[in-house]
């Protein structure tokens, strides 16, 4: 970095904004009758959103209602086909990030925004204004992070980082622009239960010294007790304006929805023998950023729901490749299905033994995208008494009618009878990707994320299909890292933490404070002792 | 005989030391060309005939710095705007910079062509031994030094090497925000096709000042292959051509003192000495990912 004389990223912070702060009473942000079209779909369809300085304002709504897209529109990264955004009172068009984060507008992504392979400093530093110097950044950076309750370190590389303190990265990087508004999507989605607490304090500091926040989240609980306003849409428009403490859970997502969620049914579970059993799993990684597990013991026994818990990258992904065998095992008997010894069985054999698994990414992983849905049916139930394969051929009649069957249970909507995979919209997909090994009634079922970005009816459909397979005998492990979720069936809990899994304990005894002091690494003593 | 034996591995490893920092430039924004043989050949043809037009052989240098930068340029433009894929495009690039120069250079075989002259300081040039090596060399191996030290400056110190960087490991959120993906990446290729064809104007004017068809010999893959192997570090990439340049001429010189191994095996050596040393050094493989580009060879669209 060329040292040019300046450094207002070190005094900003201490001296408040010099942008000039909105006149009193005037709203700061101002979204009217915003339009904009992607083809024929209507994404925000005349939208308009007030935000004053200071307020903490949540944006609700399900996946598909259009919330993705005002953001992106607020942030300047789309560009609106009619309406306008008022900016302190003054009409404003937002060209680009750049331009939003010049006005003042900052955000904070869910995901993949950090450059993995850099220093902290560095990424900083790519948001930064020119002409400062990297010492005079990373000496800003640790001054800024420590004072707000976020400590960091310049110098560290954010792909060691976990996922938590990567987010710090992001607000930090976020408030050494002194922003008048920061937009969060999901922020607390990647957090323990302490850490969002953490993040809360921080939150309700910046409001107080002036700076808006718009807070996208499909946590309402959180909401209830963050926000000081909601905004909800659905289908692209607004469809109320609420003070959320007046408000209950159950209220607001009336809101999103427009209709009624069917509960979540659950009976008791009546615990049978042991049907998938975890060993003393050790897998190193061999990827170099990847998690190893370590020494994971577990047993799911028939009849019963265990999820585990755990924040994002913490072995999840190693461990269901473990269980799922696209990693052999270092023993043969570290996974055990219905008593057989499948450490070094591949997929296809464990599938046969009676095992289903349904990835986290549905969409390459889960289904390919490519293929109708007919093909993606043989593709995971090829090997298994299904019929689908006589002397070495595909049986399409028998394909096309197991897709009308997870259609017809899971109702899966779609434009024509055997679509490809990639047409169906993300909830959609994953109602077929879990209702076509549900419907095999496998006896040993293992789903991560089974409600990843999937609307709150069609997650009832899924949930209570798990439960209902479960209590017909099968033994269910659900990898999630939604708490409400896992509350709502499991019953059962463990949680994962660097590698290291808990003991499952029972649902009714666990509590969000000892599953966030897990999710800290409470677990790794035992691992370690 | 050892001061010619360094000498001659000088000239060996500047030709790949040129080609191979331009294309890791190249790859560190993200974008893997293949084409380097055949912006290296264009490179060759363009600096031959450049030289013998004007009788200025540094001249002919730069003619052949913007034929690789022409050729690559038709690379840039149809794997970033016409979003083409890489691999099969840098193959095609390869195979149209072989006909191409072979047609253009099709009345300059048989033909004499001009070297690049050596430095001679009065004094230094003449001490023996080090004189020769350290002061006596042509002008493009002291520039490829430079070079090296100012691409490793701009990776690592300059703000638009880090937007390089972090170009090449998430395009994604480079472009959120607000840097221009596809732009820093034309310049990027473009820098790599003018390194390439430097490279290639090296052997036709200062290595073997003359034209043959298809004279860069695979060179080309084996700068693409020490960008791998040097963990598209700049310095680590001049050691592998220093160490395949040495290696090559101590097989020649093997060769010919009749030692009993069949001369095939011999030529492998190169190849074989510069992959174990590479892959050694570049054992920690942490380390190795930060430096491996993320998005190399992805394709980028951008966002409505």
């Amino acid at each position: 970095m060329t040292g040019m004389p300046g450094g207002d990223v070190t005094t900003t912070m201490s001296e408040g904004p010099k942008r000039r702060p909105a006149a009193t009473g005037e709203m700061l942000l101002e979204a009217r009758h915003v339009v904009k079209r992607f083809g024929d779909n209507v994404a925000n369809d005349d939208v308009s959103l007030r935000l004053a300085p200071g307020e903490i304002h949540a944006l609700l709504g399900e996946n598909g209602a259009g919330k993705s897209t005002l953001v992106k529109i607020l942030y300047g990264a789309l560009q609106p086909n009619a309406g306008e955004i008022v900016w302190k009172g003054a009409p404003v068009v937002i060209e680009s990030p750049a331009a939003a984060r010049k006005l003042g507008i900052g955000m904070v992504f869910q995901h993949f925004s950090l450059f993995d392979a850099l220093t902290v400093a560095e990424n900083i530093a790519l948001a930064s204004p020119k002409g400062v110097s990297m010492a005079e950044l990373s000496a800003s950076i640790e001054r800024v992070s420590a004072e707000y309750g976020l400590p960091l370190k310049a110098d560290d590389r954010v792909a060691d980082l976990p996922v938590g303190i990567r987010q710090r990265v992001e607000i930090v990087r976020c408030l050494l622009q002194s922003p008048d508004l920061i937009i969060m999507d999901e922020p607390t989605s990647v957090l323990t239960p302490q850490e969002a607490d953490q993040l809360f304090i921080t939150l309700r500091r910046l409001a107080s010294e002036g700076c808006a926040i718009l807070y996208i989240s499909h946590r309402l609980e959180e909401v209830r007790e963050l926000c000081d306003r909601a905004t909800v849409m659905r289908r692209g428009r607004i469809v109320a304006e609420t003070d959320p403490a007046t408000e209950t859970v159950a209220s607001l997502a009336r809101l999103m929805v427009g209709t009624e969620i069917a509960e979540v049914h659950r009976s008791l579970s009546d615990r049978g023998p042991p049907r998938l059993a975890l060993v003393g799993l050790t897998l190193p990684s061999n990827d170099a950023f990847g998690v190893s597990l370590h020494d994971v013991d577990l047993e799911v026994c028939a009849g019963e729901i265990i999820a585990i818990a755990g924040v994002a990258g913490n072995g999840q992904g190693e461990l269901f490749d473990a269980i799922s065998g696209e990693k052999p095992a270092a023993t043969d008997g570290a996974v055990i299905i219905d008593g057989h010894p499948v450490g070094y069985t591949g997929v296809n054999g464990r599938r046969r033994l009676g095992a289903a698994f349904v990835p986290e990414e549905r969409l390459g992983h889960g289904a390919v995208p490519g293929m109708p849905l007919s093909d993606n049916v043989v593709l995971t139930r090829h090997s298994t008494k299904d019929g689908l394969v006589a002397r070495g051929l595909m049986r399409f009649a028998r394909a096309s009618e197991i897709v009308g069957l997870i259609t017809d249970r899971f109702d899966v909507r779609k434009g024509v009878a055997d679509p490809e995979a990639r047409a169906l919209s993300g909830g959609n997909l994953q109602k077929f990707v879990v209702g076509r090994e549900v419907d095999r009634v496998p006896g040993v079922l293992v789903v991560s994320q089974p409600t990843w970005g999937v609307d709150a009816g069609a997650a009832a459909v899924i949930r209570q299909s798990l439960i209902d397979l479960a209590r017909a005998g099968s033994a269910v492990l659900v990898i999630s890292q939604d708490l409400d979720e896992i509350f709502e069936i499991a019953d059962r809990i463990a949680v994962i933490s660097r590698g290291y899994l808990s003991a499952a304990e029972p649902a009714a005894a666990m509590t969000r404070e000892r599953i966030g002091l897990l999710m800290a690494g409470g677990a790794e003593k035992r691992g370690e002792g | 005989m050892l001061e010619a034996i360094i000498l001659t591995v000088i000239t060996a490893a500047t030709p790949l030391l040129l080609a191979a920092t331009g294309e890791l430039v190249a790859e560190r924004s993200g974008v893997l060309n293949l084409g380097v043989e055949g912006m290296m050949v264009m490179g060759a043809v363009g600096g031959f005939a450049g030289a013998i037009t004007t009788g200025s052989p540094l001249f002919g240098m730069a003619v052949g710095m913007l034929a690789g930068a022409a050729t690559s340029l038709v690379f840039a433009f149809v794997t970033l705007t016409l979003v083409a894929n890489q691999v099969a495009s840098g193959l095609a690039l390869t195979m149209f910079g072989l006909g191409l120069s072979g047609l253009i250079g099709e009345s300059y075989v048989g033909q004499p062509g001009i070297k690049l002259p050596s430095l001679s300081i009065p004094g230094l040039t003449d001490l023996p031994f080090v004189g020769p090596i350290l002061f006596g060399q042509d002008a493009m191996v002291y520039f490829s030094f430079v070079l090296v030290a100012a691409v490793s400056w701009f990776l690592f110190r300059s703000r638009a090497g880090l937007v390089l960087r972090a170009i090449g490991d998430n395009h994604g959120s480079a472009h959120a925000l607000g840097y221009s993906v596809i732009g820093v990446r034309y310049l990027a290729v473009i820098f790599g096709g003018a390194c390439a064809g430097l490279g290639g104007a090296y052997l036709s004017v200062a290595y073997t000042p003359l034209w043959v068809e298809n004279m860069t010999a695979g060179r080309g893959w084996v700068a693409l292959a020490l960008v791998v192997f040097a963990s598209w570090l700049p310095w680590r990439a001049a050691l592998g051509a220093y160490l395949f340049g040495a290696v090559t001429v101590l097989q020649f010189h093997a060769q010919a003192l009749g030692i009993g191994l069949p001369s095939q095996y011999l030529a492998m050596l190169p190849y074989l000495a510069t992959v174990v040393v590479l892959v050694a050094i570049s054992g920690n493989r942490r380390k190795t990912r930060f430096n491996t580009p993320a998005c190399l060879g992805v394709p980028f669209v951008p966002d409505r």
